[in-house]
């Protein structure tokens, strides 16, 4: 991480045809391509890169770590592969991905390349959590200090309600006595959710939270806790539910794969209301930029309406940043408490 | 199609970072946090049951006030009372000493009145009774002198008495 952190400016080469070729390209279409854009913005990529100043480039490399089994392990800055013109150690990016080349600077298939490197979104993650972290210790720290009897200070109070809100409207619902067991990880998710959505909507950063396997990750998890969760009624549900015989054929596969289907929306939710999110902000900055390349009055002019949907779609996620991490955390609890089901008895007695 | 594949590297990080995450907040931030906060309400709820009881303890106290005040009240009119009583009586009992004592000095008064009268009488009497035995003697010298001088001495001799 610390090491990538030196801006990295440099010329583009003038001397390989297929750079040449793809600029003209490019010219030819007014060098703007906005559905390249918008995903270069929604990707994942290794470096943070923030504009083009005519021929340079203004990015920060990230590191590279790669796995092969015939290879090993390697590690070395993006910036060695001069974005994308040159291979270095045995290795080129196309389009992103790293991938393995042979001496004659051919894709090699033979090798099998697992992708560790710390990319633009694993950085910015890290960058959050490690401020998530110190936030987090700092407000506790504040507790452990004032003790219950005095009145919560600073950034406490603003952090005490939205804990409060997730015992209290979150938990103590859906998981009634054991809530406790379950409020680290929910407090967790939700924030750790919050802050890299939060982060991600800071201009020119990546966006993680719209990152399937971010999400993937969470509803993973999410998964595993509802599982280990779950009891004897909740499985007897599923594999005797209290139907006619024959309807048992059709509803164990749907009840089963329930089980399945419910962390597996919990991804696509989180994953498609951030992607879409980004998508929009970027959409209309774009707009600005189509205008322009019909004529540039038509860009001008198109700026403001431009601008103000974009602030109005900005506040929107601004929302959206905390109502995802909510919903996420929210169902979560609803899918522990139903894997719980029928403990609510065994809990009073 | 890039958009839907999970990348390997962010899929690893983002589980390494998730778990060190939970369990750095969950035993350095919500452990102490949610356990301040428990405590926290559970003093408050504390607080606002005593706040309570002292409350019915208070207006328990204030019934028993009103009612000592009351007792003092009703105590302090029958003392009045009584005093009142008392001195009605130490008046009545003064007034009828004193009545008894005036009605004892008058008796006592009349009684050495109509003594000192009846010695006062007693002795008029006897004088009386001297005066006319010595006119009587005085008469019956002279009667047997002259019958005329006679009656003009007695005549004399009652102008005396009157005179006297």
């Amino acid at each position: 991480m610390l090491f990538a952190t030196a801006v990295y400016a440099e010329n583009a080469p003038e001397t390989a045809g297929h750079g040449t070729e793809e600029a003209g390209k490019e010219k030819k279409e007014g060098a703007f391509d906005p559905a390249e854009l918008i995903m270069e913005h929604i990707l994942d990529a290794h470096e943070f890169h923030f504009f083009t100043l005519g021929e340079s480039e203004v990015s920060i490399p990230l590191p590279v770590i790669v796995y092969s089994k015939e290879r090993g392990l390697a590690a070395f800055s993006y910036g060695n592969f001069h974005h994308g013109h040159e291979a270095y150690n045995g290795y080129k990016t196309e389009e992103g991905k790293i991938v393995a080349v042979d001496a004659e600077g051919k894709v090699d298939e033979a090798v099998t390349l697992y992708d560790f490197s710390l990319t633009r979104n694993v950085v910015q993650m890290f960058l959050a959590l490690t401020l998530l972290v110190v936030l987090m210790i700092n407000v506790a720290n504040k507790y452990k200090k004032g003790g219950a009897k005095t009145a919560p200070s600073g950034f406490q109070n603003a952090v005490e309600p939205v804990i409060t809100f997730v015992r209290d409207e979150v938990a103590k619902p859906n998981l009634g006595h054991a809530y406790g067991k379950y409020m680290p990880y929910l407090l967790t998710v939700f924030f750790f959710i919050l802050i890299n959505n939060i982060v991600g909507l800071i201009p020119g950063t990546a966006n993680v939270t719209g990152n399937i396997a971010f999400t993937v990750v969470l509803g993973v998890v999410s998964f595993f806790v509802i599982v280990f969760s779950t009891n004897k009624h909740f499985w007897g549900h599923i594999f005797n539910p209290p139907v006619p015989f024959l309807v048992k054929f059709i509803l164990v596969p749907v009840e089963f794969i329930g089980i399945f289907t419910k962390p597996f929306a919990l991804i696509v939710r989180l994953f498609a209301n951030m992607v879409a999110g980004h998508i929009i902000i970027t959409c209309f900055v774009m707009l600005i930029f189509i205008f322009g390349a019909m004529s540039q009055v038509a860009g001008w002019g198109f700026s403001p309406v431009s601008v103000a949907f974009t602030v109005f779609i900005y506040l929107i996620e601004i929302l959206v940043a905390f109502i995802q991490a909510f919903i996420f955390t929210n169902l979560t609890a609803v899918f522990i408490g139903q894997s719980r089901e029928g403990a609510h008895d065994d809990a009073h007695h | 199609m890039q958009l839907l594949t999970p990348g390997l590297g962010l899929l690893v990080w983002t589980f390494i970072a998730f778990l060190l995450v939970f369990f750095i907040l969950k035993k350095f931030a919500w452990k102490p946090i949610l356990e301040t906060l428990k405590e926290r309400e559970t003093g408050i709820a504390e607080a606002i049951a005593s706040a309570d009881k002292i409350k019915t303890e208070m207006a328990a106290l204030k019934n028993e006030n009103e009612a000592l005040l009351a007792q003092a009240r009703e105590e302090r009119a029958v003392l009045i009372k009584e005093a009142k009583e008392t001195a009605n009586k130490m008046v009545s009992d003064a007034k009828e000493k004193a009545r008894a004592e005036f009605d004892r000095i008058v008796a006592d008064a009349q009684s050495a009145i109509t003594q000192q009268k009846n010695a006062a009488l007693t002795d008029v009497k006897n004088q009386v009774g001297s005066l006319v035995i010595e006119v009587a003697e005085k008469v019956l010298r002279r009667e047997l002198a002259n019958k005329a001088e006679q009656e003009a001495y007695i005549k004399g001799l009652a102008e005396v008495v009157n005179m006297n």
